[in-house]
């Protein structure tokens, strides 16, 4: 390959300028004219309660209300894996906070004055906030028409019980395992449920015009996958997918939250009742925390077998999740952690249930890391206390066992190339390992902690992405794709690919964020998988648009096609040195030859791509036989942690994170991925912590009292590392690396924890509080 | 509705408002300025910050009417007539992700500098720390504001 120009360079991001100068347009930026409609809610008081009764009639009556809505209205079931979710609820409510019923008016005090007119009783049900008590076999059912609901066939819900999907994995011989063990280390570690926190809350706009068509613009990760929600929601209503459109403009934050539909299905639905009207549904603050999605809790059993030199032998991993009222995503969050829940080790015998159970919380969805970062919380601090058992360095015992290329995958499937190892040694190096540190101030002490990052996009077998490319006059060109920059870089990796192969430079390319009517097909924007799956239509909508530019080339100029090549934005000919054709001179225009004719026009180069080789078709008691995942990304990360023995207070010295990006398309914005990601990990184990009241309310929804980082909860430093080891099937050999950032932090500040101060906590978050009181206890005893 | 007066952006503008309405939806749903974004509705993300009088401020914590007569610049202003140095130096750094905290966080980065042409790292991060963002980690934008006080 020749030199790369534009792929592997910290080239500047396509939409900065946009941004610093305040000209970006979010959802609720946009003008929708003088006709606007604005929507109140009313929402669940209760847990887990039938609704008796709804009465309007005082809400219909205030001045200035246009419309109220209930469950009635619209009848319709919808959700992304498994349809389990009523646009409002329908004869019962299951979390506190459960949209029932909705008050339109042109002005937005009075629809918020009329919602609290609008009365409604309940008859409640027993409630259930625990999901270990979902699953005893007496629990009162949250969803007792669980064995008719439409799901994906790689679900397993089980009807007539509070279990909306089990994943069992097996492999090997898991008694023989723990028999071959010459010591079992077996414990349960809990993780909480954590928001998501974009700073611009979920935001959509519904718009049905009088011929019946329906436009939405919404803040979203997945605006093909809303449509297609929307379409088969409304299919009663007469919506087919020509009538649907989906604008999805810049979008302030998503981190997996704003995946799938969830509120924007309210804007969607009314808007087809009130037609001519834009309808415009924003969150507050407040319900962004307990009324899209939320990263499901999990309680996770873990018992490993390991032999005197460090050989692991067997796991054990029982994972119990609490996904909330509705799991139509949450459930593929369980799948992919009952795939995947050996973390990056070689486990000769493997065992993994993964449970997704129905509560009456708030629902759980897709949230950055997708269920890796709860799971490698028990399994990276398991694996030091073996260590500590074995009198063995955790760094060591974790290279012994580190998974590698060809190694057979829990699964079944071999595991792909892998940097794992120099990810290790890197981090090694950098955070010196070996060397304890000291700390100045003798009340302080100071730990390592180390931790693996490993994970793989969860998506259909059949996932897919599809751009174009269109060249203009000048010979700058746009690329149509529908994957949403949501702050990771998308658009300007998307542009660097185009421009390595097609040569025009970056500054000459514009990509934008899509509309369903004119941008071509992407899956969603989660997973990961977008640097690799959308980066590969690119290029190969880049490479048939040079294909297009040699054939037209080869017929206008009498050249062979095989001897042509680009290069700084004209075709030239290896056979004829002295040849050079601008791109600009024919991209739009044609070639003119020699009797004034033209050959060719406009070039639109196409491209597709779809991983023709996974499939979810595999035993459903072992998950053996098929082949769900396309990749695993990997890395290591450590960290200096300085801690005060009397108040608990942490502070970050340093922390080191090397990651296997394949090929870093654009290594600034790995880097910026790195030390984002790391921060929002840190925030999960350190500072978020969310409560909830005996009756299952979110008792700290705001930023006030859900605390969040700021900049001066920053590391004192944070080393970042790229590992370059090729995916021979990604663009360049790109794999992503936008969730794997923060999935180390909780395990390795769990590890300097203890490395420090000799206590071990087992569950998140870890506060300066729980450490002072557990180091307290511990100096009692 | 009373009227008020402000300078906005270094132009003169005249809207009727209601006691209730807030600066931030005076600006953003009456007067067109949309750089300030509501991100909490509560003072806690500094999304919704601009300059009064030349001192950064929540505007979606103060009322429209309280401000008759004063003068309110956003980051509209500021770009007007070409970026600012910090601004310039956001881009070059890649500070944002998402961007949706940015306006807030040019406000607070330019009033800083502002008053303090050469601030350290200490300084930046206490100016700063009333600007939440989930995307970046702070670093980026910190080291862009520190590069713009340099030569």
């Amino acid at each position: 390959m020749d030199k790369l120009k534009y792929v592997g360079k910290p080239v500047v991001r396509i939409d900065g300028k946009e941004k610093v100068s305040g000209a970006t347009r979010f959802t609720d930026d946009l003008e929708y004219g003088q006709n606007m409609l604005y929507a109140a809610l009313v929402e669940s008081t209760e847990a887990h309660a039938l609704i008796k009764s709804i009465d309007t009639t005082e809400a219909e009556k205030y001045r200035g209300v246009v419309a109220v809505f209930t469950g009635k209205d619209f009848p319709y079931k919808f959700g992304l894996y498994m349809k389990d979710r009523y646009i409002f609820a329908m004869d019962r409510v299951r979390f506190v906070g459960e949209q029932v019923a909705a008050v339109v008016s042109r002005d937005k005090r009075i629809a918020e004055k009329a919602a609290k007119l609008v009365k409604v009783e309940y008859d409640p049900l027993p409630a259930l906030f625990d999901q270990m008590e979902s699953l005893k076999n007496d629990a009162v059912l949250i969803h007792p028409d669980l064995g008719e609901y439409v799901h994906v066939p790689w679900f397993f819900p089980q009807a007539k019980t509070n279990i909306a999907h089990w994943r069992k994995t097996r492999q090997g011989d898991i008694e023989k395992g723990f028999a071959e063990a010459d010591y079992i280390l077996e414990d349960t570690y809990r993780v909480p449920r954590y928001a998501h926190c974009p700073i611009e809350t979920h935001a959509a706009v519904g718009l049905c015009d009088l011929s019946g068509r329906l436009t939405v613009w919404a803040s979203s990760q997945s605006p093909h996958t809303q449509r297609n929600l929307f379409v088969e929601a409304l299919a009663p209503l007469g919506f087919t997918h020509k009538d649907v459109r989906v604008i999805a403009p810049p979008i302030g934050g998503g981190f997996g939250g704003k995946a799938g539909v969830s509120m924007e299905i309210l804007a969607a639905a009314m808007a087809t009742k009130l037609r001519g009207n834009p309808v415009r549904v924003i969150w507050s603050r407040e319900r962004e925390f307990y009324n899209t999605s939320q990263r499901l809790g999990v309680i996770a059993k873990l018992k490993i077998g390991v032999k005197n030199d460090g050989m692991f032998t067997a796991i054990d991993h029982r994972l119990y999740w609490d996904a909330g009222a509705s799991a139509e995503y949450g459930a593929n969050v369980v799948n992919a952690v009952g795939l995947s829940a050996t973390g990056p080790y070689r486990f000769p015998n493997i065992f993994i249930d993964s449970v997704c159970l129905y509560t009456n919380l708030p629902p759980c969805g897709a949230y950055r890391g997708f269920g890796y970062s709860e799971f490698m919380f028990g399994l990276e601090s398991h694996i030091n206390r073996i260590a500590t058992h074995l009198k063995m360095d955790p760094v060591t015992l974790r290279k012994k066992n580190a998974i590698q290329e060809g190694d057979i995958l829990a699964y079944g499937v071999p595991m792909n190339p892998s940097g794992l190892l120099k990810a290790i040694d890197a981090v090694e190096k950098e955070i010196e390992w070996s060397k304890k540190v000291k700390p100045i101030d003798s009340n302080k002490v100071i730990g390592k902690g180390f931790s693996l990052i490993w994970k793989a996009p969860a998506m259909p077998p059949n996932a897919s992405s599809a751009a174009f490319i269109k060249f203009s006059e000048d010979g700058s060109l746009n690329i149509l794709v529908s994957g949403m920059d949501m702050g990771q870089g998308f658009l300007t990796v998307m542009a660097q690919i185009a421009a390595e192969i097609l040569t025009v430079p970056v500054s000459k390319i514009r990509t934008e964020n899509p509309d369903t009517d004119r941008n071509p097909y992407e899956w969603q924007t989660v997973a990961s998988h977008v640097t690799w799956s959308c980066g590969n239509a690119v290029r190969n909508a880049a490479i048939n648009a040079r294909d297009q530019i040699f054939e037209i080339v080869e017929r206008a100029c009498d050249l062979p096609k095989d001897e042509l090549y680009l290069k700084d934005e004209k075709v030239k000919c290896k056979a004829k040195p002295e040849f050079e054709l601008p791109l600009k001179n024919f991209v739009i225009d044609g070639i003119q030859t020699e009797d004034g004719t033209f050959r060719g026009g406009p070039i639109l180069g196409k491209g597709i791509f779809m991983p023709e080789f996974t499939s979810a078709n595999s035993d459903p008691e072992t998950s053996q036989g098929g082949h769900p995942n396309v990749h695993y990304t990997v890395g290591a990360a450590a960290i200096i942690l300085e801690i005060d023995k009397d108040t608990g207070e942490m502070h970050v010295k340093k922390v080191v994170e090397a990651i296997d990006a394949g090929k870093a398309i654009n290594p600034d914005l790995v880097k910026g991925q790195i030390t984002g990601g790391l921060l929002q990990g840190l925030s999960t184990v350190l500072y978020e912590d969310m409560r909830y009241d005996e009756k299952g309310k979110l008792l700290n929804p705001n930023f006030t009292d859900y605390k969040i980082p700021t900049a001066k909860d920053i590391p004192d430093e944070i080393v970042p590392i790229i590992i370059e080891v090729p995916q021979p099937d990604g663009p360049f050999g790109a794999r992503g690396v936008g969730e794997h950032t923060m999935i180390p932090a909780a395990p390795m500040v769990a590890n300097a924890i203890q490395d420090a101060l000799g206590v071990r906590i087992k569950t998140m978050p870890i506060t300066q509080e729980k450490v002072a009181m557990t180091y307290l206890k511990k100096k009692e005893k | 509705m009373s009227e008020i007066k402000i300078l906005l952006n270094n132009e003169e503008r005249i809207v009727e408002v209601q006691p209730y309405e807030t600066l931030l939806e005076v600006l953003r749903e009456k007067l067109g300025v949309i750089s300030p974004k509501c991100g909490c509705d509560r003072g806690d993300c500094g999304a919704c910050n601009v300059l009064l009088n030349g001192r950064s401020v929540r505007s979606c914590l103060i009322l429209a009417v309280e401000v008759d007569g004063q003068e309110i610049i956003t980051v509209e202003g500021i770009s007007k007539d070409g970026l600012s140095k910090v601004q310039e130096s956001m881009i070059d750094n890649n500070s944002f992700q998402c961007g949706f905290c940015a306006p807030g966080v040019i406000i607070s980065a330019t009033e800083l500098l502002n008053n303090n042409p050469h601030p350290t790292r200490e300084d930046i991060k206490e100016a700063l720390s009333g600007n939440l963002c989930r995307c970046t980690g702070y670093l980026p934008i910190l080291e862009a504001v520190e590069n713009a006080t340099k030569e």
